[in-house]
């Protein structure tokens, strides 16, 4: 556990990390700890509302008889919406910085939308606890904070929010803090900078309180734009599952391709779930476990000495292995394990219950496979952190333990030290719903 | 609501003052690898996982990046998806010209349909001969759907546009009648994108639902992707109506009363001549361009589209009737 809610800032954790242009980050909280307004003040103090949207805000707020502009409205299309009965669904705002572009995950709050948490969280670097002052640490952060450490979101934000109605003292804050650290200690190791602040009045949003002196640590705007924003995998050995087999046949008339290559081409696209590529490499083939050597590299189009991250690759190799969609290229020193059957944390996603009878197929990665639940070990009560041995079924929201057979082997590895080659959906075979989102966790 | 005029779109320079440019160049390759590995991506799964995809090409920048972005993603294939135009016939010719140049260019089969068929098959009637026909384009999409039995469509659709766009999915199913159902939407996780369709379904596919009009220009800029002329500043004659300049075409002709001007703009979005207005604007290069998108402060279709104002759940209620 490492708490660095005291500290100046965080220094430290930037220093190994180069920074990311783009941070993608989640909000959660309950819908009155004043979420919408933290992000409309974020956007707003940021100079990320345009004037036509300022405008309808202005208008809505002068209706409503308000003499101040409701930040919250610029959310409240969604709000609306719900009324309707229109969306419980994620939706995702963009804003920017001169240091950063971040894509929020704006996952609504209530208490039966788990299953929004973790579609939102799924592809998020960071999570936004928001707190409100006058309650501290309920049920509800709790949750979020276990929905947090189910994704392995390693940076969290404890915002205290509504500091204000607190007459900002610095003994609610530290409270607060003091008794999420009790509880964020079950919770594995993830970096938390706790920040109290006022989203109605924007102290410590984007501009730095003056009513709070005794804070020294960044401003949330700042701290956001600071925090390591790439997913750390470890180990990082290669991981490149095969998306498209790109092959050029020359005669008979055969296509040119883009690139006027005059000569036969038989390649492998795909996208860098971990580890780094270079020419000359020895990878192996799963699942034939074949070894050969890297023959070129490109970016897309453009040739390169070498690639990480999750560049969108296409490489040769030099020797003909038989290699199809589904397959993935690996590390020889440092394989995934190979697999037919897995132990994963399941959220249930869709309004019919798991019905271990039925036919679900499973995606990792490129891969679909048929799949059967063997064993539903226990579920999950988020609220209580209480598990039920045994469960029947699973219902929407659930969350559980499960041990699935595979008809055709997996190559994974945990979802803490690989986020993509540890995950994966669980789609109905006969109605082709996606009901399901697993981490593996054994 | 009002919106602000033309003159005042831009933020202060006060506003700009502290934005230190070496950080944008910085963090905006960073970025837009990230963005263009994340629509490749998706393009290959589709490529890979759909019997038979389409690419909807209308020859604005979206779909231009779009089309950009499925040669790098065949690469060195030639590009794999057939293209599609739903031509609604009030398209300007520069546009025209650009879409055929570029399907050429990269080697692509081209599929167009368009609404004037549509109407003298009776599937779509106009109240009067002048109507946007901007909204009727949903029949036609589904007619030509139909026909080649498409199982998914790749759209240049992004996100930040609009209110009822940042809730859909990147793949989204539509029914057989071509319908978004905002409630019934399949969860999506990580970059896990669930491909199945029953018979009858389609696929709509918005590979860069996470850019922003912004991301698009730097993309165009850093690539080198062309694009048709409207797009950069130019001489024409257009009429003030309210916050808007509405091109004199033969469209969308002076009325009794009008005051004819010839100003410096651009468009900001290129669609149908009956419903997209310019910008008065002096930017003339993809470097002016960046400058002036990075200052605005007036959304892309607030300024510019004469048909999403009528009400707030527009695009959300077209997108039902099948949409793009």
């Amino acid at each position: 556990m490492n708490i660095v809610s005291i500290a100046p800032s965080n220094q430290h954790e930037i220093a190994d990390n180069a920074p990311s242009g783009l941070l993608r980050f989640i909000t959660a909280g309950s819908v009155d700890d004043g979420k919408s307004t933290l992000i409309g003040r974020l956007l707003h103090d940021t100079n990320n509302v345009a004037a036509d949207q300022l405008e309808a805000v202005r208008a809505h707020s002068r209706q409503r008889g308000l003499s101040e502009l409701d930040l919250s409205l610029l959310t409240d299309g969604l709000q609306a919406e719900r009324e309707q009965g229109i969306t419980i669904d994620v939706a995702y705002r963009y804003f920017s910085t001169e240091r950063r572009k971040f894509i929020i995950g704006d996952s609504p709050g209530h208490e039966q939308y788990t299953r929004n948490m973790v579609t939102a969280a799924s592809s998020a670097d960071l999570a936004i606890l928001l707190v409100d002052a006058r309650k501290g640490v309920v049920t509800q952060t709790r949750r979020h904070a276990y929905l947090a450490h189910l994704l392995g979101i390693q940076q969290w934000i404890l915002a205290i929010n509504k500091m204000d109605l607190m007459d900002w003292d610095e003994s609610v804050y530290r409270q607060i803090v003091d008794d999420f650290n009790a509880f964020a200690g079950q919770l594995g190791d993830p970096k938390i900078q706790a920040i109290p602040l006022s989203a109605l009045s924007g102290d410590n949003v984007v501009q730095a309180s003056a009513a709070m002196p005794w804070y020294q640590g960044p401003t949330l705007l700042r701290h956001l734009e600071q925090v390591p924003a790439r997913w750390q995998s470890s180990p990082s050995a290669l991981r490149l599952p095969v998306q498209r087999v790109a092959r050029i046949m020359l005669g008979n008339g055969a296509e040119q391709s883009a690139s006027g290559i005059d000569a036969e081409f038989r390649g492998y696209q795909g996208s860098l779930a971990s580890g780094t590529l270079q020419e000359g490499d020895l990878i192996m083939a799963l699942p034939s476990g074949r070894t050969a050597r890297v023959r070129s590299l490109q970016s897309a189009t453009r040739k390169v000495g070498r690639a990480e991250g999750q560049s969108a690759v296409v490489i040769t190799l030099d020797d003909e292995l038989d290699i199809s969609r589904g397959d993935m290229l690996v590390a020889p020193d440092h394989p995934p394990r190979v697999v037919k059957e897995v132990i994963a944390d399941l959220c249930w996603l869709a309004e019919e219950p798991l019905q271990p009878r039925r036919k679900y197929l499973i995606k990792h990665t490129t891969r679909t496979v048929n799949a059967l639940f063997a064993e539903l070990q226990h579920r999950i009560e988020v609220n209580s952190l209480v598990s039920e041995p045994h469960p029947e079924t699973a219902a929407m929201n659930d969350i559980l333990r499960v041990r699935i057979k595979l008809q055709q082997p997996l190559f994974v590895d945990l979802y803490a030290d690989n986020r993509i080659t540890g995950s994966f959906i669980v789609i109905d075979a006969s109605t082709h719903a996606t009901v399901a989102g697993g981490v593996i966790v054994s | 609501m009002k919106t602000p005029t033309a003159i005042q779109l831009n933020a202060s320079s006060s506003q700009l003052a502290n934005r230190s440019d070496r950080w944008q160049h910085q963090a905006q390759d960073d970025h837009l690898d990230l963005l263009e590995a994340e629509a490749i991506f998706i393009m290959r799964e589709i490529a890979a996982e759909c019997r038979n995809p389409v690419l909807m090409f209308s020859g604005g920048k979206d779909s231009a990046v779009l089309l950009h972005l499925a040669y790098k993603a065949y690469y060195p294939e030639r590009i794999g998806f057939a293209l599609l135009h739903i031509d609604t016939g009030h398209n300007y010719p520069e546009v025209i010209e650009y879409r055929d140049r570029m399907a050429r260019h990269y080697g692509c089969r081209l599929h167009v349909r368009s609404v004037e068929d549509s109407i003298r098959a009776g599937s779509v009637r106009l109240r009067d001969a002048l109507e946007s026909r901007n909204p009727h384009q949903s029949v036609t999409l589904m007619e030509a759907i139909a026909e080649w039995d498409f199982d998914a469509c790749l759209g240049g659709a992004r996100r930040d546009e609009e209110k009822s766009r940042a809730k859909e999915r990147v793949v989204s199913v539509r029914d057989e009648f071509g319908q978004w159902e905002p409630k019934n939407q399949r969860p999506e996780l990580w970059s896990l994108y669930n491909t199945r369709v029953d018979a009858g379904e389609h696929l709509r596919v918005f590979p860069i639902s996470n850019w922003t009009e912004l991301d698009v220009w730097q993309y165009i800029q850093r690539e080198d992707i062309a694009l048709p002329e409207l797009y950069f500043a130019h001489r024409r004659e257009v009429i003030r109506r309210g916050d808007l300049l509405v091109p004199v075409t033969a469209l969308t002709p002076a009325r009794e009363g009008d005051v004819v001007e010839t100003v410096s703009c651009r468009f900001r979005t290129v669609g149908d001549i009956s419903c997209t207005a310019p910008i008065e604007s002096s930017a003339a290069t993809l470097a002016d361009i960046i400058q002036e998108t990075r200052q605005c402060l007036i959304t892309e279709r607030g300024a510019t589209r004469l048909d999403d104002r009528a009400s707030e759940a527009a695009m959300e209620q077209r997108k039902k009737e099948g949409y793009f």
